[in-house]
């Protein structure tokens, strides 16, 4: 059951629409920072799969810029 | 962050969202996610937050610690903290896990042959203090140690240096900071007879170049390192970053100078050389502020047993000093430091600009080094000679890598020549010291007895047979590790441990007491800029833990030292503060009284009249200058600093056809020091669970090595096997490899040399010569 973070930079103007974007996935949250031109993206999956099609549909997304991974868990093997 | 054991990815889930928000904090400082932030904390419960200093590095970040139901549950940023100013690094915001590794110590534990038994706290204070008396009957009380650290808390370190200097009678009293900053304190003395900076973390708001002599500050530093990145943003600072290796700091600097390992010396003295071509010497500071002297040269490494150096100071003039430096044009050292001319008159010519504040900053790269004081006394050279020095901006900064490298080990005194005021083989001192503590000034030896290296090498040759060792992981710092490790390890040694968790250390322990860890126990910690702070207890220390500071008071009583160690359980540490105050009480280094320190985020001393000192010497600001002139540096009798004559000479090992490379060894980000506490926090350790091995790139294609192939290392020590890395957060510059040292599954340290500066003993953990072989 992976849970990832991401940072989420935006094209130049296209904060607001990145983030509308993001909330529309299911399994994501974003979290825009107040200011700053970027966002946290935090994806919460079932499996690894749904996570790798989760993250390219993320890719997808016209008005972002760059999509870079922070942390990754999987709470299956925390104990 | 909030952790709620009913949720567990729920707690996850917030763990994330802080790992991406420091990493965030690094890239742009001052960024808000305040809803966020504010919707993490539980509303409407019982949550209770306090402030404390940070458990990790000697930046010393106010946090304020959450705690429901009995237990540290949260962290934030003290925003009322001038430290951080709210910000935390990755450390910090998940430092209260540490405290909750599923192995904690709960009960002391005795080694029977092969394995450990469970005794009460009560058997195991016993049993210490029948050892020690056992011990100083038959082999003499210096056959008897203490090794503590930078993790002591001020009383912690205090108790152990009255027991073992002023009660017992030894001096074999050492802390782990000799392996991290003993250079800065020798820099110090040499230069100003007095220890720790003349400048605070102010500075960053006023300087307008930042140059980090091997100091990878994003990764060691991030608060601090977070805060120039913010003066960048808001005025335009320069970073130079002045390193043997590409870092995340380098990524992030303005300009980043690679040099051949040692040869910062050379270069150091090529920037005073071009200083003085180009007439950018302040020649009224250093005709009214300054003296000239040169010291012994070719002064070994420390490498045999029983080493012993005395360092010959000498008067000399500018003009002998200007002839030094001949052998040092930027063009010459370009040849040796590989180092450009342009590069090395660059750097000068931003020391040399009389309109531009300067701030130096270092750590371990300038202190692990076999000429560790002279590299300190170049430095503090280049800003003497331009007076850029104890105003707001201009400012050499040596920066600590432990919570109380300064408050304890420095302050207080827990290294073999020290006291609390002053030194051992001063008698004043010890009259003065004797006094407070209640002792025969007799008591104390008038002579130091072993530094850490050399205290260690004593327990192997059997000198020193029972060793109590505290908050510190010997284990896996000392350098050569496996001659201490099988010394220690030797059957007529008692070694007594005091830790939170098991450790490679607790292995070699016949005894282990578990301790009571940060706000599980009341204390204090003192940073790198001067400034003490206090914590509460907040929380109980898990099982039969207590604190270190207490072991000791118990340990002192049943040897028959009550009248000495009077204090009672209950305010034992604001006794201990109170008489350690009297140490320090004058307005060199007066300390704040302890209800000043709970009611503030930390007070900086010189605490005079109620009022802390930001930039000593400066008689704008410090009320111990009393020449009647604007510095005084008043640590030396005249009240001059010393300008230092001081020669590159080669590291202690230099590769050859046999070893060809150079082996560097450091820290990463998200590991503290041995990784004792971080790598039991989940999402530091998944981070980076293990050690590995950085290769330039260059190199590794030569060799047909790739990212996470196994690669064998061979020192004249012995040899390891370790994953690649190549092209990862850190890249060496061809021919050198280097290998973070928290993992004690990969003990780098068992290949590395036991070199040190002969003046500091600190070893140099830099510099060895390696081969390298893909398995």
């Amino acid at each position: 059951m992976p849970i990832k973070s991401y940072l989420a930079h935006p094209y130049s103007g296209k904060k607001n629409e990145l983030s509308e974007a993001i909330s529309c996935l299911s399994h994501c949250e974003v979290i825009p920072a107040q200011n700053e031109n970027i966002l946290i993206v935090v994806t919460e999956t079932e499996t690894m799969d749904e996570e790798k099609f989760l993250k390219s549909k993320l890719e997808t997304i016209k008005s972002l810029k760059l999509l870079t991974m922070v942390s990754g868990f999987n709470t299956n093997k925390i104990k | 962050m909030y952790t709620s054991t009913t949720n567990r990815r729920s707690f996850i889930k917030k763990m994330a969202i802080l790992s991406a928000m420091t990493t965030a904090a690094t890239l742009f400082p001052g960024i808000l996610f305040a809803n966020e932030q504010e919707r993490g904390l539980p509303k409407g419960g019982n949550l209770d937050w306090k402030k404390a200093p940070c458990r990790f590095c000697g930046v010393g970040c106010g946090v304020l610690v959450g705690v429901e139901n009995g237990k540290a549950v949260a962290v934030k940023g003290d925003p009322n903290s001038s430290v951080n100013k709210g910000l935390c690094c990755v450390k910090g915001y998940h430092s209260v896990m540490a405290m909750y590794g599923k192995d904690r110590l709960t009960k002391p534990l005795l080694r029977q042959k092969d394995s450990y038994v469970e005794i009460s706290m009560k058997e195991a204070l016993d049993l210490i203090a029948s050892k020690m008396k056992e011990t100083i009957n038959t082999y003499g009380k210096d056959a008897v140690s203490i090794y503590g650290s930078g993790q002591w808390t001020i009383p912690d370190g205090y108790v152990a240096s009255k027991l073992f200097k002023g009660c017992i009678g030894t001096n074999n009293v050492e802390a782990n900071a000799r392996l991290c900053m003993a250079s800065a304190v020798t820099g110090f003395m040499t230069s100003f007879g007095i220890d720790e900076p003349m400048g605070c973390y102010e500075d960053i708001d006023y300087a307008d170049v930042f140059i980090l002599w091997g100091n990878n500050m994003a990764e060691m530093h991030p608060v601090l390192f977070s805060r120039i990145l913010d003066q960048r943003l808001k005025r335009g600072v320069k970073i130079i970053d002045f390193a043997t290796r590409t870092t995340r700091t380098s990524m992030a600097a303005d300009k980043s100078i690679l040099f051949s390992p040692q040869t910062d010396i050379a270069v150091a003295n090529a920037i005073c050389y071009e200083i003085i071509r180009k007439g950018w010497v302040n020649r009224s500071f250093v005709e009214k502020h300054c003296n000239f002297s040169k010291g012994s040269t070719n002064i070994g490494y420390g490498l045999e047993d029983k080493f012993s150096f005395k360092d010959n100071p000498q008067k000399i003039s500018f003009e002998e000093y200007k002839l030094f430096l001949e052998d040092y044009s930027p063009e010459k050292v370009e040849k040796i430091s590989g180092v450009s001319a342009k590069d090395i008159k660059y750097m000068a010519a931003h020391y040399g600009n009389p309109n531009s504040k300067v701030m130096s900053l270092w750590c371990m790269g300038m202190n692990q080094h076999t000429r560790g004081t002279w590299i300190n006394n170049l430095v503090y050279n280049i800003h003497l000679l331009t007076g850029k020095i104890s105003t707001p901006g201009n400012s050499p900064f040596s920066l600590t890598g432990q919570p109380s490298a300064c408050g304890t080990v420095r302050e207080v005194g827990t290294l073999t020549h020290k006291l609390p005021h002053g030194v051992v083989m001063n008698k004043k001192d010890r009259e003065f010291a004797a006094k407070i503590w209640d002792v025969p000034v007799e008591n104390i030896p008038s002579k130091p007895t072993y530094h850490t290296v050399e205290m260690f090498r004593a327990l192997d040759r059997g000198e020193i047979k029972f060793m109590w060792i505290q908050v510190t992981n010997p284990m896996v710092t000392m350098p050569k590790l496996k001659r201490y490790r099988d010394g220690a390890k030797k059957e007529e040694n008692f070694i007594v441990v005091s830790d939170i968790y098991p450790t490679p250390t607790t292995d070699i322990a016949d005894l282990i007491l578990p301790s009571a860890m940060w706000v599980e126990r009341e204390g204090m910690y003192g940073n790198s800029e001067r400034r003490t702070q206090y914590f509460e207890q907040m929380v109980q220390p898990p099982g039969e833990a207590i604190s270190d500071t207490w072991q000791l008071v118990e340990v002192a009583k049943r040897m028959g030292f009550e009248k000495q160690f009077y204090y009672n359980e209950e305010t034992h540490i604001e006794e201990i503060y109170s008489e350690y105050r009297k140490h320090h009480n004058n307005n060199k280094h007066n300390m704040a009284p302890l209800e000043v320190l709970k009611e503030n985020p930390g007070m900086q001393w010189p605490y005079v009249d109620g009022k802390p000192t930001q930039w000593r010497f400066n008689s704008k600001y410090d009320p111990a200058c009393n020449n009647g002139k604007d510095f005084h540096f008043y640590g030396k009798p005249d009240g001059k600093a010393v300008i230092w004559q001081r020669p590159y000479e080669p590291a202690a090992e230099e590769p050859d056809a046999e070893y060809p490379f150079l082996l560097n060894t450091g820290r990463v980000i998200e590991h503290w020091h041995s990784g004792s506490m971080t790598r039991r926090i989940p999402v530091l350790h998944k981070a980076v669970p293990e050690a590995y091995v950085e290769i330039n790139p260059n190199d590794a294609k030569r060799m047909q090595i790739q990212t996470g192939d196994k690669v064998k290392l061979t020192t004249r020590r012995g040899e390891i096997i370790i994953p690649a890395s190549v092209n990862g957060r850190g890249v060496p510059a061809p021919m050198q490899v280097f290998v973070p040292f928290f993992d004690e599954n990969m003990l780098i340290n068992n290949i590395t040399l036991d070199a040190f500066c002969p003046i500091s003993k600190q070893p140099d953990y830099k510099k060895c010569a390696v081969q390298i072989e893909k398995v």
